[in-house]
């Protein structure tokens, strides 16, 4: 992996993640790009499933909203420093991705992606039932937990810097997989599952894997969203909007390609950014969202890498 | 113990407006082998016709039945040729993308134009009262209709030349092109026809419960177990799959809080599936 040219591709974009809002102390790059390394981190675990299995999974925003929750409960309640937490959310959310994906991997291409609709509408009615995590009021935490970072200030610097590590982690980890044996099952599995199964390709137990090993970063990436905000409910931690946008950005950038799915997480956050501040489309976001997802489905299935494959064969060789 | 075998009996009558809006889900499903994410979405349009035509004329809510069934006709014909008919041939995976891309732009139309207000259709109906326990109007009509409605699609669909023909083409669609059949017409019909179902079973549960533009995933969902219960692209097997889950909805609502019904039928979802993997009665040829 290290003599590989990719490798040394993605070190750069992440130095530029650390370094540009150092410059000048600036804020609000800070916050944006901050936003640009969810979008990266929760497309590129997507794009294992939907990119590299051919899974959709509809309900990626679960890892995210479950590992907010399960973090801030961490902290709040049982008073665990950040770090601790945040592996725990990450293991956690994994094992009980593991344990759901062993169930509803048996079933197959639109069944499962129907179920995954279903696990959201799950787990929320189970959030907003339960109570010691505020049931539907959510749970507050505060200020008083930034005390061991610096303060609320330099904790913003702290947990900006913790999003760009999990952003980094997603992108080697799509690549790492991408370039195994396992990555190669999956695409396999992507491809035709049944001659991959034929071919002894162990499909239940890849699917269930990479389910679970999509789930550890998106799981992570919660935790520090929300520990920043100092505020989880139900209706945003479980927001469907996010995981539509993950789609989107795989499609946009380029279904099962490493360098498209962050080229397009960071397209879409600046388009995002753009619209919102326009006062015409702020209320539109959803509708344009999908008018992009499906001139994309429509026309260009093959994204934003496809085009550039398509004009430059040899950057296939570099850019994965 | 009446109190329970009434609140069956009442979830009877409301499964068969499920059943009635899974037939329209399964139909597409059936002929085309695409499932439409914009199903939900469909039948709160119903619901939305029906609170914006009876408001704005002042009509009985059961009056805006004709037009919803024509309009939601034609809003199904749109969505083939918008989303479905270049799907065709494509993984069925796309297409779900497709019709899940038009579903977000509905979504957040109907979003910023009326926001998340609940909205509520009075009706007025005597119910029928047995003993302590009342059944409301709405819930016996709805039902009445509703079965009304599913018989006049089993006719449709196998007495007359045009359901004929799309059962043909569900059942193969290459040898139904070669039999004369225009298929790509025959499809958009289904996918109209489908739609139109939805909105129809949209204006019958707004007759019962009020809702928001946002009611339509948990209906969505509804009509997925139904369909798994029934077996997919079976129209008569949706019905009773209907009639199934409002069974298990009224033996359950006495004992568990409303919002953990939906968990319930998600696992019976899951459950169905990995127990019947086909659906519980495999699809015999066509429709």
């Amino acid at each position: 992996m290290l003599c590989r040219p990719f490798f040394w591709i993605i070190a750069p974009v992440v130095g530029a993640f650390v370094v540009s809002p150092l410059i000048g102390n600036d804020v609000q790059l800070r916050e944006s790009l901050a936003l640009a390394a969810v979008y990266i981190t929760l497309a590129s675990n997507l794009n294992l499933m939907l990119g590299y299995a051919g899974y959709i999974n509809f309900g990626s925003i679960v890892f995210f909203g479950l590992g907010g929750y399960i973090c801030i409960w961490l902290v709040d309640s049982n008073h665990w420093p950040l770090a601790a937490s945040l592996i725990a959310t990450g293991i956690g959310v994994s094992a009980l991705s593991l344990i759901f994906g062993f169930g509803i991997l048996r079933l197959r291409g639109p069944f499962f992606a129907l179920s995954t609709i279903g696990i959201v509408e799950g787990v929320q009615a189970f959030v907003e039932n339960f109570k010691p995590w505020g049931g539907s009021s959510g749970i507050y935490i505060s200020p008083e937990v930034f005390a061991p970072l610096g303060g609320p200030g330099p904790a913003l610097w702290v947990i900006y810097f913790l999003l760009v590590a999990v952003m980094a982690a997603s992108l080697y980890l799509s690549y790492g997989i991408k370039i195994s044996k396992f990555g190669l099952g999956l695409l396999a599995i992507g491809q035709n599952e049944d001659a991959a199964a034929i071919l002894g390709v162990p499909t239940p137990r890849y699917k269930a894997l990479c389910y679970s090993a999509s789930a550890f970063l998106p799981a992570i990436a919660g935790g520090l969203y929300f520990f920043k905000g100092a505020f989880i409910q139900p209706s945003d931690a479980f927001d469907l909007t996010l995981s539509t946008e993950a789609i989107v950005i795989c499609m946009l950038g380029g279904q099962g390609t490493v360098t498209g799915v962050a080229l397009g997480a960071y397209l879409y956050e600046e388009l995002r950014g753009y619209l919102l501040v326009s006062s015409t489309f702020s209320n539109f976001q959803l509708v344009i969202a999908g008018a992009l997802l499906l001139v994309i489905v429509l026309f260009f299935p093959s994204g934003l890498m496809g085009f550039i494959y398509s004009r430059f064969p040899r950057l296939q060789k570099v850019l994965e | 113990m009446f109190g329970i075998i009434a609140s069956i009996i009442d979830g009877v009558l409301v499964g068969l407006v499920y059943g009635l809006a899974a037939m329209g889900l399964t139909l597409i499903w059936g002929v085309m082998d695409v499932i439409n994410l914009t199903h939900g979405t469909m039948i709160v349009a119903g619901m939305m016709a029906l609170y914006l035509i009876s408001g704005a004329l002042g009509i009985s809510p059961y009056f805006t039945l004709p037009p919803i069934l024509i309009g939601g006709f034609f809003v199904g014909v749109a969505l083939y040729w918008i989303a479905v008919h270049r799907m065709m041939g494509r993984p069925p995976l796309m297409s779900l993308l497709s019709t899940f891309s038009v579903n977000l732009i509905l979504v957040g139309l109907g979003t910023a134009v009326w926001g998340t207000a609940l909205f509520n259709v009075e009706v007025s109906l005597p119910g029928l009262t047995i003993d302590r326990y009342t059944f409301p109007g709405p819930h016996i009509l709805a039902a009445v209709l509703a079965a009304v409605i599913a018989s006049l699609l089993y006719f449709f669909l196998h007495y007359t030349r045009l359901g004929k023909a799309l059962r043909a083409v569900a059942n193969n669609r290459e040898a139904a092109e070669l039999v004369g059949i225009p298929t790509t017409r025959v499809l958009a019909i289904a996918v109209g026809c489908g739609v139109a179902l939805a909105g129809v079973s949209g204006m019958l549960i707004g007759t019962l419960f009020p809702f928001t533009i946002l009611s339509g995933d948990g209906y969505q969902l509804k009509s997925f177990v139904v369909t798994v219960l029934g077996g997919f692209g079976n129209p008569v097997g949706a019905l009773m799959g209907g009639v199934a889950l409002g069974l298990l909805e009224g033996a359950v609502t006495p004992f568990v809080p409303v919002s953990w019904t939906l968990v319930i039928e998600f696992v019976l979802f899951v459950l169905v599936l990995i127990a019947f993997p086909g659906g519980v009665f495999a699809r015999r040829g066509a429709l």
